[in-house]
């Protein structure tokens, strides 16, 4: 069911506390955050969230770890010279890590979207974060099996939807946003702007609205993605 | 020894680190698709020449990265592994994040160049993390990047600022990957690891002989 909401207020306001929400983004490009932003002032809590870092500056997801709403990260790259609320919590015990090799990380995602139930990887054989792992030697090769990561909620950045909820990207800021649409029951997704159906080339959209609940507009140069950390 | 020392290519002086970019650059063969890690291996991008048509990869999703943006080309949506703002060369591709390391852990990029804390001589990679207590580990890509290409070059100065040799008999630092290094690119030397162990294709500012008193492992010449 694909709804078009007035604000991203709106749009995160069934977000219950213990969910797993998927955050898009690779570092600033493509972190949705509005809907961040909105999600901390809903006041969800006790959250497990997917995103490849843990937050940087004082914005965005390192906001939702400072105010302590985030009890579990599983991510790949936490450490980064300003992820310091990150880094407190974590050496005050005070959140769980899930380190996960980033292809991993995406793979595991892709795999939970696309209904598979797990898979053999060399990544991450023989090393410490494939300790307790089942593995076996594939085509002469150690691998190591992984398996999906799903979640209630992903919450994600695009630059248009149409009237169907078909997404296109910018650049690089595309990374976790297909995957993360499709491996979440619920996905939220804030467009610069959206387009009647039949304006987006069908040859062009990277997200089908398959993949999509809630669409909000959030214009581009309105609000804290134009903040500096 | 003295036989080895004439079989291999020696320099007057250790290599600097724009010199040892330039020598890793002119390795890469042309029309290779090739990942450089963040830190000393991306400044190998300054010495690739238009001739070689190398093209990029940025795990973040992007093939046909261009140099870092300055000024009007800064773009926030246009980024590298580093998180670097950089440009896009015409022919470049977008793809997502399950794509750009499938391209990697399918082994369709030829190179990767990574910095190292250590290798061992059979290859086994450590870059990843210190394993010091209270140290928050991050991984990011390095282990896919490790396991994935064809290639895996690694950058590094032979030595810790203690002095001790990263070339190792077995890593005592936690593994990237296992028997994943092909060759390593140091000040000092560049070594070739594989199944018949580690071998020096040429030394910088030292003899066979001399490199081998810095390096607790036997070492002999390529080709030998």
């Amino acid at each position: 069911m694909l709804n078009f909401v007035d604000s991203v207020q709106e749009a995160v306001s069934g977000i219950q506390d213990g969910s797993t929400v998927m955050i898009g983004g690779f570092g600033n490009a493509g972190q949705p955050f509005e809907l961040i932003d909105a999600l901390l002032d809903c006041g969800a809590t006790d959250l497990t969230v997917v995103n490849n870092n843990a937050g940087q500056g004082d914005q965005g997801l390192a906001l939702l770890i400072k105010e302590g709403r985030v009890r579990k990260m599983i991510c790949s790259f936490p450490r980064q010279s300003d992820s310091w609320h990150f880094d407190a919590r974590y050496k005050a015990g005070q959140i769980e890590l899930e380190l996960v090799p980033q292809g991993n990380l995406a793979e595991r995602i892709r795999a939970a979207g696309a209904g598979i139930g797990g898979f053999f990887t060399p990544t991450g054989y023989g090393t410490m974060l494939a300790e307790g792992k089942e593995t076996r030697i594939i085509d002469g090769r150690g691998q190591v099996f992984e398996t999906p990561i799903h979640a209630d909620v992903a919450l994600i950045k695009a630059l248009k939807a149409d009237g169907k909820g078909n997404l296109v990207y910018r650049k690089t800021a595309r990374n976790f946003g297909p995957i993360m649409a499709a491996a979440a029951k619920h996905t939220i997704v804030q467009v610069s702007e959206i387009v009647p159906v039949g304006a987006l080339d069908p040859e062009n959209v990277v997200t089908p609205g398959i993949y999509v609940n809630s669409v909000v507009r959030v214009p581009a140069d309105a609000g804290s993605s134009e903040k500096v950390a | 020894m003295g036989v080895m020392e004439s079989s291999i290519k020696t320099s007057e002086a250790p290599l600097s680190r724009d010199d040892l970019a330039r020598l890793v650059a002119r390795d890469i063969a042309p029309g290779s698709f090739v990942n450089l890690g963040i830190g000393q291996p991306t400044l190998v991008s300054n010495y690739l020449t238009e001739d070689q048509d190398i093209t990029l990869h940025t795990e973040n999703g992007m093939l046909g990265m261009g140099p870092e943006a300055k000024g009007d080309e800064i773009d926030e949506d246009l980024i590298n592994a580093g998180k670097i703002p950089v440009t896009e060369l015409p022919g470049a591709s977008y793809f997502h994040h399950a794509d750009s390391f499938a391209m990697m852990r399918g082994g369709h990029l030829d190179i990767c160049v990574l910095g190292a804390f250590q290798v061992s001589v059979t290859g086994d990679l450590a870059n990843w993390h210190t394993g010091a207590p209270g140290a928050i580990p991050a991984v990011g890509g390095a282990m896919d990047l490790a396991t994935g290409a064809k290639d895996v070059f690694v950058m590094m100065t032979l030595l810790t600022r203690e002095g001790a040799s990263k070339i190792v008999e077995s890593c005592t630092y936690p593994l990237t990957g296992v028997g994943c290094v092909t060759r390593v690119y140091t000040d000092k030397a560049v070594f070739l690891t594989g199944r018949g162990g580690i071998t020096v294709r040429e030394t910088f500012g030292c003899t066979l002989e001399e490199l081998q008193e810095l390096v607790p492992v036997p070492l002999k010449a390529a080709g030998e």
